[in-house]
């Protein structure tokens, strides 16, 4: 029975782990009830969008009265399903970590995995990137879908496409380090509330923005672009919903503005690095909490 | 050679809780070493401690000579933990095929069909973990813990919940194991068990090695019984060597023996002595009930 070992590599470890997790979900289909659930709501959105091109079109999709509503139909669309995109995104990451750390442990799943020489930090990158390799890749494939759905039926496409789909992929990593980081230390359904608040934290910290927009308010505005950026994922959604009309000029901007997805505030390369270094952070805090946890 | 397990004023503090206070304690290579104590002792918090699951408060842990915790010291054993649970979604085969990933085994499906064999569930290498009994389960625990043949096996209740037979499989696997020269830390409440297959004892009580040694040298002298035709006669204070005058002078006396048996405290008998509880106690306790109820 006495072998000599090769142990792998952290990252091939990781790589072991993140496998293994993407195994359990294909084969707790998982990967089935969100096909079906994702099929509804583009269905649902395909739906809402016909429609909402249809009463554009009594409305007038021409430049005559001043406003390119299908413009701003697309947009607004578009704006909505990025939203509806984030949110998904973020119930599948906190469910798929919720539990990761503290829950495992609870149940007696973790222990037998850590004894071997599986380092903490190992464990937690590699629940990381399997979380992620499920949830990042969900919300491109599923804005892109919508996004196709808008084009097909109202012939509607944003004007940037890559940094928005990028954002929402880094969102929803972020949100799964979040999750994971806070099943160390709470219990499962305790976890899952903090994360969904944090969530609309973010989110109201997005209303803030468009409401400082409306009121001019520059003090309010302060409050809500500091909340986006201490809640990256929200700060990167923003940044998306206005790069899909940054070309978009005149009075179909205005009216984009003044719809329920405007005001979005754009952010540069700052914001990129920004939430690269936040993400680096969480995870640095995560190990150092994990490490110190008696099992 | 650095001993297999070695436990040096181990203390560990929850808060106010002392659950250790400065255990010592070491294991030789190829030895069965028993662990046992009331719920609560601290002996789940000391194989904890060697597996790196949990910090120690002071003192020193090391397994063939790394510190507890070290990837050099995780690489040096298998652990079968009291509670623990496998991914129910996944087969025996499955799980097995992980963990020798993880410690980076070279045994690929011939390793896992011995040890599947081993532990008596060869005939399941397909069956989902959740379509297992909870025996089953346990038996594929000891099954992943000697992936990899490691030289040192921690041992959390590991027949808890088995059943005479599966108990059985255990104990010669056991046997096997110390003839390969492979040390076992048994950390079990079945005296019995620890008594029929450990070389050494240790009884913790209240984080504290209150007796350790031998089997034989716990368990105390108990008299001599001797079947006469009158009936058995008990000579309590009798030893081993006192049995023959014994008999010769019975004989002497006209009576006929029919047999002569020395007696022995049990290990149950040296635990409930060193937990500081009479193994008559609760006979005691009920007749003082009793006497009370009437």
């Amino acid at each position: 029975m006495s072998t000599p070992l090769e142990p792998p590599g952290r990252l091939r470890a990781a790589l072991i782990v993140a496998r293994f997790s993407l195994r359990e979900s294909l084969r707790r289909r998982v990967f089935v009830v969100i096909a079906v659930l994702t099929l509804i709501f583009l269905v649902l959105y395909g739906l809402a969008t016909w429609q909402a091109f249809e009463a554009a079109d009594e409305f007038g999709t021409g430049t005559a009265s001043g406003v390119d509503a299908g413009t701003v139909v697309g947009a607004t669309m578009a704006g909505l399903a990025m939203f509806a995109t984030l949110f998904l995104g973020t119930i599948l990451a906190v469910f798929l970590t919720l539990g990761a750390v503290r829950g495992d442990a609870e149940r007696g799943l973790l222990q037998p995995l850590l004894v071997r020489p599986l380092p903490r930090h190992t464990l937690l990158l590699g629940r990381w990137l399997g979380a992620t390799a499920v949830c990042a890749p969900y919300v491109v494939v599923i804005a892109l879908a919508s996004f196709a759905l808008t084009r097909a039926l109202g012939g509607w496409w944003p004007d940037r496409l890559a940094g928005p789909l990028l954002g929402l992929a880094l969102g929803v990593a972020i949100i799964a380090a979040l999750s994971l980081a806070g099943s160390i230390v709470l219990a499962s359904t305790a976890n899952g509330i903090a994360v969904f608040m944090l969530f609309g934290a973010g989110l109201t910290a997005g209303l803030l923005g468009q409401i400082a927009e409306a009121i001019g308010s520059d003090g309010l505005d302060d409050i809500a672009r500091v909340a986006t950026w201490a809640l990256p994922f929200e700060a990167l959604y923003q940044a998306g919903l206005a790069e899909i009309t940054i070309d978009t000029v005149g009075f179909a901007r205005l009216a984009i503005d003044l719809g329920p997805f405007g005001g979005a505030e754009a952010a540069g390369a700052g914001l990129w690095l920004w939430s690269l270094g936040y993400l680096a952070a969480v995870g640095g805090a995560a190990v150092a909490a994990f490490a110190r946890r008696d099992l | 050679m650095p001993p297999a397990l070695s436990v040096t004023g181990l203390r560990k503090a929850y808060g106010p809780v002392q659950a250790l206070r400065g255990v010592d304690l070491e294991l030789e290579a190829g030895e069965l070493f028993g662990l046992l104590g009331p719920n609560g002792a601290g002996k789940s918090t000391l194989v904890k401690i060697a597996c790196g699951l949990v910090r120690q408060s002071a003192g020193d842990v090391r397994v063939r000579g790394h510190p507890a915790g070290s990837p050099e010291a995780h690489a040096q054993f298998g652990y079968l933990a009291e509670l623990f649970r496998f991914p129910e979604w996944c087969t025996a085969d499955e799980l097995l095929g992980l963990h020798q990933q993880l410690i980076g085994s070279p045994g690929g499906e011939a390793e896992r069909r011995e040890l599947l064999a081993l532990v008596e569930l060869g005939h399941v290498p397909d069956r989902r973990i959740g379509a297992m009994s909870r025996g089953m389960q346990q038996r594929l625990g000891l099954a992943q813990a000697l992936l990899g043949g490691p030289r040192l096996l921690l041992l959390d209740e590991p027949t808890s919940a088995l059943d005479p037979a599966g108990r059985h499989t255990v104990r010669s696997l056991l046997e096997v194991l110390r003839e390969r020269g492979v040390s076992v830390l048994l950390n079990s409440h079945l005296l019995s068990e620890v008594e029929l297959v450990c070389d050494r004892v240790a009884i913790i009580d209240g984080g504290a090695v209150v007796a350790a040694g031998t089997p034989a040298q716990l368990s105390r002298p108990g008299g001599v019984e001797v079947e006469t035709a009158a009936g058995a006669r008990t000579f309590a204070d009798a030893r081993r060597e006192d049995a023959p005058r014994i008999v010769r002078e019975l004989v002497a006396a006209g009576e006929d023996v029919y047999s002569v048996r020395v007696l022995t405290s049990t290990l149950e008998d040296a635990y409930l002595e060193a937990v500081g509880r009479s193994p008559a106690g609760p006979r005691e306790e009920i007749a003082a009930l009793g006497e009370a109820g009437r």
